[in-house]
């Protein structure tokens, strides 16, 4: 499944656990209830799935141990992952990577980065060009991000969206 | 020219509109932007790369919506206030793409109702032209911000809600956490402590007043709301300074976002979240929420509200002079306009002037409704009489903010010869009602055709001066966009074995004693409805004292009385 990172297609460098198998060595990305085991583990980088309906507080005390965590959108109106990374980054601190999987439009793409989402999963078929179009296409916003040190543009709450 | 006159009418700051923010390039370039967005939605969408269930939400983001019979397109008004400049670019959509008409709604918008597809890019650029558009009037986002009609002008009001109002517009547009919420959810604000605002109806009321250090303090009402589960919203902060005002509107959101329920449309709105969590419980997490945020980042400085603020046109008003002398001389002389200056205008804070309310009720008319030719009309009466500026009511009426007293009976004289001088504001025909079934995909029943039977009814204005204050409102379904639960005496339309049928409530009321209207009784057709409405005024006028409303007449009086004269055999 393709990856996307500041509007382009980047190399996925981790794999997703396969269920009922080991974990073995190499990045991987376990699920929500595999976390124990994969902290457990000594060689590679660990990333989990973060159901959207737990709080990012659960995983407080694995995120030194976390390179990674993704997001999930079961689907695209439900919008509790915004949230969560922003609630990772705000809250607990977190400066690994967070990606976003699952249902997501090209026109929520704004939206994740200002929240603090660094990479989306796309299906393999999808047309690219809405998404570059969306990181291009806007240069301002009407309020500061909850986690983005973007410039402001003199008064006001309105900020210069952060061009890749 | 000399060098020094042309720089300084480089110099000469920009005219700002009255009363509202005034846009400058930065905004005009976010507006563009956004339209250059819709404008690729569509032609994907025609193209098939979006499918009808995708871009239903972001077609709804620019408050386009599918109804019974075309799109319908709702038109941004925030905190209801408008130029003349954008009143006639409204004028133009309803000459150019619709059928010669808008209708404004009770949350101070403006919908159009017969839009095609095509054309609603070029609708959005007539808009984009007069800094409007039509940005989250739907969706499950935060909608335009509602604040008092009589904002800036009303004597009883302790500060002017609407640079706060316009502070939580930029903060709430697009915002990228809150765009995807389980449902939608409506703010209002209001600066007077007669709550004009419904506040206590919404998914946020804000009641603005001044704290002690000179800066804004604010109660926060929250979890308030109509539609299937009538709640009145619980107050959980008396004394929010204005510093955290943002911080602690993203801390409710937040909490809502995060739990309020997605598995059921009916239950998804922050109302029923805090009623299953309880205010204490709901307050306790907010609070957790706001406690454990970089507080700094989220802070609105003084500095900060007095830029905006600086946006803002102010009226220059003159000096009373005789104003009020020729007022009083002008009502005395002519009795009908002695009785529309009674019924239509609200006193103002500055000496020598008054507030108007348009009442867009006539006798038998569509409430809300205005033809683009009335809307021509009040855009050159805003620009004659009150600096440029009108306002929406959430009671589908509009307002001249500011008007010389001395001025008032050129202004009724003017109103009369188009219609418009109707003198029943606040009167049993001044009727609120949705469109309904008319155009509404969701409506049980027509909403409209019993608002102008209601209306051609008790259309005698002596009859209505004797019944007095009493408030209808009629909703199509049981989604109440009429609001027919905050009414004094409310209509339901129902589906009764496939035919329309009528619930009547009594006892509601939007304001400081907000309350729910309770049901009467069995639903009724149409004309029926109607004469129990008549039955029900005449108990009334026969069981008043002391020139008690007729709420003020069923809460005393209780509601078997009222039960009996519309069921009970003759």
């Amino acid at each position: 499944m393709p990856l996307l990172e500041n509007g382009h297609p980047v190399e996925d460098t981790w794999r997703y656990a396969v269920e009922s198998e080991a974990l073995g060595a190499g990045d991987i990305i376990v699920p929500f209830d595999r976390l124990s085991e994969g902290l457990g583990r000594t060689e590679g980088r660990l990333g989990v799935v973060l159901p959207n309906s737990e709080s990012v507080s659960t995983l407080k005390e694995a995120l030194p141990k976390l390179a990674l965590v993704v997001v999930t959108f079961p689907i695209f109106r439900d919008g509790r992952a915004f949230s969560q990374a922003r609630a990772l980054r705000e809250h607990l601190h977190f400066t690994g990577k967070i990606r976003a999987s699952g249902h997501i439009l090209p026109d929520q793409y704004e939206f994740l980065l200002r929240c603090g989402v660094d990479s989306v999963e796309v299906s393999g078929n999808t047309d690219m060009a809405p998404w570059e179009q969306a990181l291009r296409r806007f240069t301002i916003a009407t309020q500061p991000s909850p986690v983005l040190d973007e410039k402001p543009t003199g008064f006001g709450l309105r900020r210069f969206l952060a061009t890749p | 020219m000399s060098t020094e006159t042309m720089t300084r009418a480089e110099a000469a700051p920009a005219v700002l509109p009255v009363g509202r923010y005034g846009y400058d390039q930065i905004d005009r370039t976010f507006l563009r932007e956004r339209i250059e967005q819709f404008r690729d939605q569509v032609n994907r969408r025609i193209a098939g790369d979006l499918t009808e269930e995708e871009f239903k939400p972001l077609r709804l983001m620019n408050g386009l919506y599918l109804q019974l019979h075309a799109y319908m397109l709702r038109v941004a008004v925030p905190y209801g206030t408008l130029g003349s400049k954008q009143v006639r670019a409204l004028a133009r959509i309803a000459r150019e793409f619709d059928k010669g008409y808008g209708h404004f709604t009770t949350r101070q918008n403006i919908q159009f109702n017969w839009i095609k597809l095509e054309d609603t890019v070029a609708a959005l650029e007539v808009l984009a032209e007069a800094d409007m558009h039509a940005i989250q009037t739907s969706g499950n986002c935060i909608r335009n911000i509602t604040s008092d009609e009589f904002a800036g002008a009303a004597k009883d009001e302790l500060l002017d809600p609407r640079v706060h109002a316009e502070i939580l517009r930029q903060w709430s547009t697009l915002h990228p956490e809150f765009t995807f919420l389980p449902r939608k959810f409506k703010f209002a604000i209001s600066g007077s402590p007669h709550d004009r605002v419904v506040a206590r109806f919404h998914d946020i009321g804000l009641i603005a007043r001044p704290g002690p250090h000179g800066r804004p303090v604010f109660e926060v009402f929250v979890g308030g709301g109509l539609g299937r589960t009538p709640i009145v919203g619980v107050s959980l902060r008396d004394d929010l300074p204005e510093e955290d005002l943002l911080a602690y509107m993203e801390a409710i959101l937040r909490v809502y976002n995060a739990h309020g329920r997605r598995d059921n449309i009916y239950k998804a709105r922050i109302k029923i979240l805090v009623q299953a969590l309880g205010t204490d419980e709901f307050r306790r997490q907010v609070e957790e929420e706001f406690v454990a945020m970089d507080r700094a980042r989220y802070r609105i400085e003084p500095g900060l509200v007095e830029a905006i603020k600086a946006r803002f046109g102010a009226p220059a008003f003159a000096p009373a002079g005789e104003a009020v002398a020729v007022l009083a001389e002008d009502r005395r002389r002519d009795i009908a306009f002695d009785a529309w200056v009674r019924t239509n205008t609200h006193e103002h804070k500055a000496p020598g002037y008054i507030s108007v309310v348009i009442s867009l009720k006539p006798a038998g008319g569509i409430p809300g409704d205005a033809t683009a030719e009335q809307l021509d009309l009040l855009a050159d009466l805003a620009d004659e009489f009150s600096f440029g500026e009108l306002r929406v009511t959430h009671l589908q009426n509009v307002v001249l903010g500011h008007v010389r007293q001395d001025q008032l009976h050129t202004v009724w004289q003017r109103l009369s010869q188009a219609g418009l001088g109707t003198a029943n504001v606040n009167f049993i025909t001044d009727i609120v009602a949705c469109p309904g079934l008319d155009y509404c995909a969701l409506a049980n029943a027509r909403s409209i055709p019993i608002a102008q039977k209601l209306s051609s009814r008790f259309a005698n204005l002596e009859l209505q001066r004797e019944i007095g204050d009493l408030r209808i409102n009629i909703s199509g379904c049981i989604n109440a966009c009429g609001h027919h639960h905050a009414a004094h005496l409310g209509i339901l339309g129902v589906d009764k074995r496939g035919q329309e049928a009528f619930q009547i409530t009594l006892g509601g009321s939007g304001e400081e004693d907000a309350s729910i209207g309770q049901i009467l009784g069995p639903a009724m057709a149409e004309d029926e409805t109607v004469d129990a409405v008549s039955r029900l005024i005449d108990l009334y006028l026969v069981r008043r004292e002391n020139g008690e409303r007729f709420l003020d007449t069923y809460r005393r009086v209780g509601t078997a009385a009222f039960k009996d004269v519309v069921y009970a055999p003759a």
